[in-house]
């Protein structure tokens, strides 16, 4: 299996692993009995991803898609974060092997759950 | 960047006697081993020595030798050769769990053909225990095939017990040695068995050429119709650069076995030491009843892909259970069979010695291996450093 020299380089040098101690919204997918686990914390400001912080248990492509998923959500909008996908993720990775689409490529996934854990966190303030 | 080669269950480096000898005899001894002229009687001098080494190594008589493409078509002849061959008789093959899949996928084919497969479980070592083989004969059992060491985890089979059970009921035993042939003493008449399977690729021999050890009186139908080469079993003129290499590697192999089994048995114990002595780690497979070269381990909270990939940025080659490297996320099923449960069998490191494996390399992968499975728990959800 071949991966990208720019997963290769995510996954040897990952941005962004670990977790906060205050997150606005934490999402988790994915089980390790049939599969990858990613685990996104955020923190929002004024309705911005102030920052993404992602740990996986997973292959290659998990840990490097959860790299660049952090990356690219920093300093976006919540509606910017939840219009970015799965597809796009890989994309900007130089593509993923077709078996490492479905299984392995969690992150965006894990970012939306992070998003909506985020609001329904504000609604319940607001009630 | 320092190179380590920890994958000699997967191939071997070609020895370069073995090179040399092949390279020999594409360039002098081209000739036809069935012609009757003097190019056809040289190759045919070649063809005699390769089989008398090969069958040396095993302890069998040159003319039991069934050169074959390798070990997934020596599994493929024996099983469907046999079980077709003795029909009338009767139609229950048993296997294990844990056999390569050139073993298992063979056996579905003769599912499809109306045979009835008992596969036997192993418990928590990868052995087959005896009273489930007694338990799992019947009238119309006409073959076993079960695995002498086993590719994953280098457990080693109680073929001896099997093939005494088995020969008192008249039924044909098939091994695949593919992973103890060069490793341990194989003999087939000390296990008893009536087929056993070799791969040349795995004891320092090319790609391509492996052979069938078929006990004389065995009945077996061929794969394949065509000329009279291989006592009319195995028909095409042979692969004789192959055969020739097979031959030397063999030659070698037999030559070696003693001393490179107590040196490797010695490095694999200081690796299996070195790996149990890091946090959450499981050693996969029997201590003692393993093949020389094996080590299979489990890494707690880690994905072993992910290893695997670390490992090969560090330039260390080794190989993983974890079916995700091979395109589908289940995990092994031969790590599964030993009732390891899937989150624990998907962080699985199979690391096999060699030749050229050192103490000092060993020393290398032992602390790569603890830095890198330190990085990659730290990245991993699953992981809580104050549970442990």
């Amino acid at each position: 299996m071949e991966y990208s020299a720019k997963v290769i380089e995510h996954f040897t040098n990952p941005r962004n692993v670990g977790e906060m101690d205050n997150p606005s919204g934490v999402g988790e997918v994915g089980s390790p009995v049939c599969g990858d686990v990613t685990r996104i914390h955020i923190t929002v400001e004024n309705n911005r991803i102030k920052e993404a912080k992602f740990r996986t248990f997973g292959c290659g492509a998990a840990i490097a898609s959860g790299s660049m998923c952090t990356e690219m959500v920093k300093g976006k909008t919540i509606d910017e974060a939840l219009a970015l996908t799965d597809e796009l993720v890989a994309e900007a990775l130089g593509g993923l092997p077709a078996v490492k689409m479905h299984c392995s490529n969690l992150a965006a996934e894990a970012l939306h759950k992070a998003i909506e854990d985020y609001q329904a966190k504000q609604v319940a303030e607001e009630a | 960047m320092k190179q380590v080669y920890l994958d000699h269950g997967a191939t071997t480096p070609v020895n370069p006697d073995v090179a040399a000898a092949m390279i020999a005899c594409l360039q002098d001894h081209f000739g036809n081993p069935s012609s009757l002229h003097g190019f056809g009687r040289d190759a045919k001098q070649f063809l005699d020595e390769a089989r008398t080494n090969v069958a040396a190594l095993i302890g069998a008589h040159p003319e039991e030798i069934i050169f074959t493409s390798g070990g997934t078509e020596a599994d493929n002849m024996a099983i469907l050769g046999v079980a077709r061959a003795m029909r009338k008789k009767g139609n229950h093959v048993i296997t294990s769990a844990v056999e390569h899949h050139a073993v298992l996928d063979t056996c579905l084919a003769l599912q499809k053909e109306g045979f009835e497969i008992t596969v036997l479980p192993v418990d928590a070592y990868g052995q087959v225990h005896i009273d489930d083989f007694e338990r799992a004969l019947r009238e119309e059992t006409v073959l076993v095939t079960i695995m002498h060491a086993n590719n994953e985890v280098g457990t080693i089979q109680p073929i001896k017990e099997i093939a005494r059970m088995a020969k008192a009921k008249g039924i044909i035993v098939h091994t695949d040695a593919v992973q103890s042939v060069g490793k341990i003493p194989v003999d087939v008449n000390e296990l008893g068995v009536d087929l056993l399977s070799v791969s040349a690729h795995k004891i320092y021999g090319p790609k391509g050429i492996g052979c069938l050890y078929v006990r004389k009186g065995t009945k077996m139908l061929p794969l394949m119709y065509g000329g009279g080469q291989e006592r009319q079993r195995r028909p095409g003129t042979e692969n004789m650069p192959g055969i020739v290499g097979f031959g030397v590697a063999a030659a070698i192999a037999a030559r070696e076995l003693p001393a490179e089994m107590d040196r490797l048995t010695k490095l694999r114990d200081r690796l299996i030491a070195g790996l149990l002595a890091l946090p959450a780690v499981r050693l996969n497979g029997h201590p003692t009843e393993r093949v020389s070269i094996n080590v299979n381990a489990c890494f707690h909270y880690i994905e072993g892909e992910a290893l695997l990939l670390a490992l090969d940025m560090r330039g260390i080659a080794a190989s993983s259970g974890s079916a995700c490297s091979a395109g589908s996320m289940d995990p092994s099923y031969v790590l599964l069979a030993m009732g390891i449960p899937p989150e624990i069998a998907r962080g699985s490191l199979r690391l096999t010695l060699g030749r050229g494996t050192t103490a000092e390399q060993i020393d290398y992968v032992l602390g790569v291996i603890a830095e890198i499975t330190e990085k990659l728990r730290a990245m991993s959800p699953l992981y809580n450093p104050n549970k442990g």
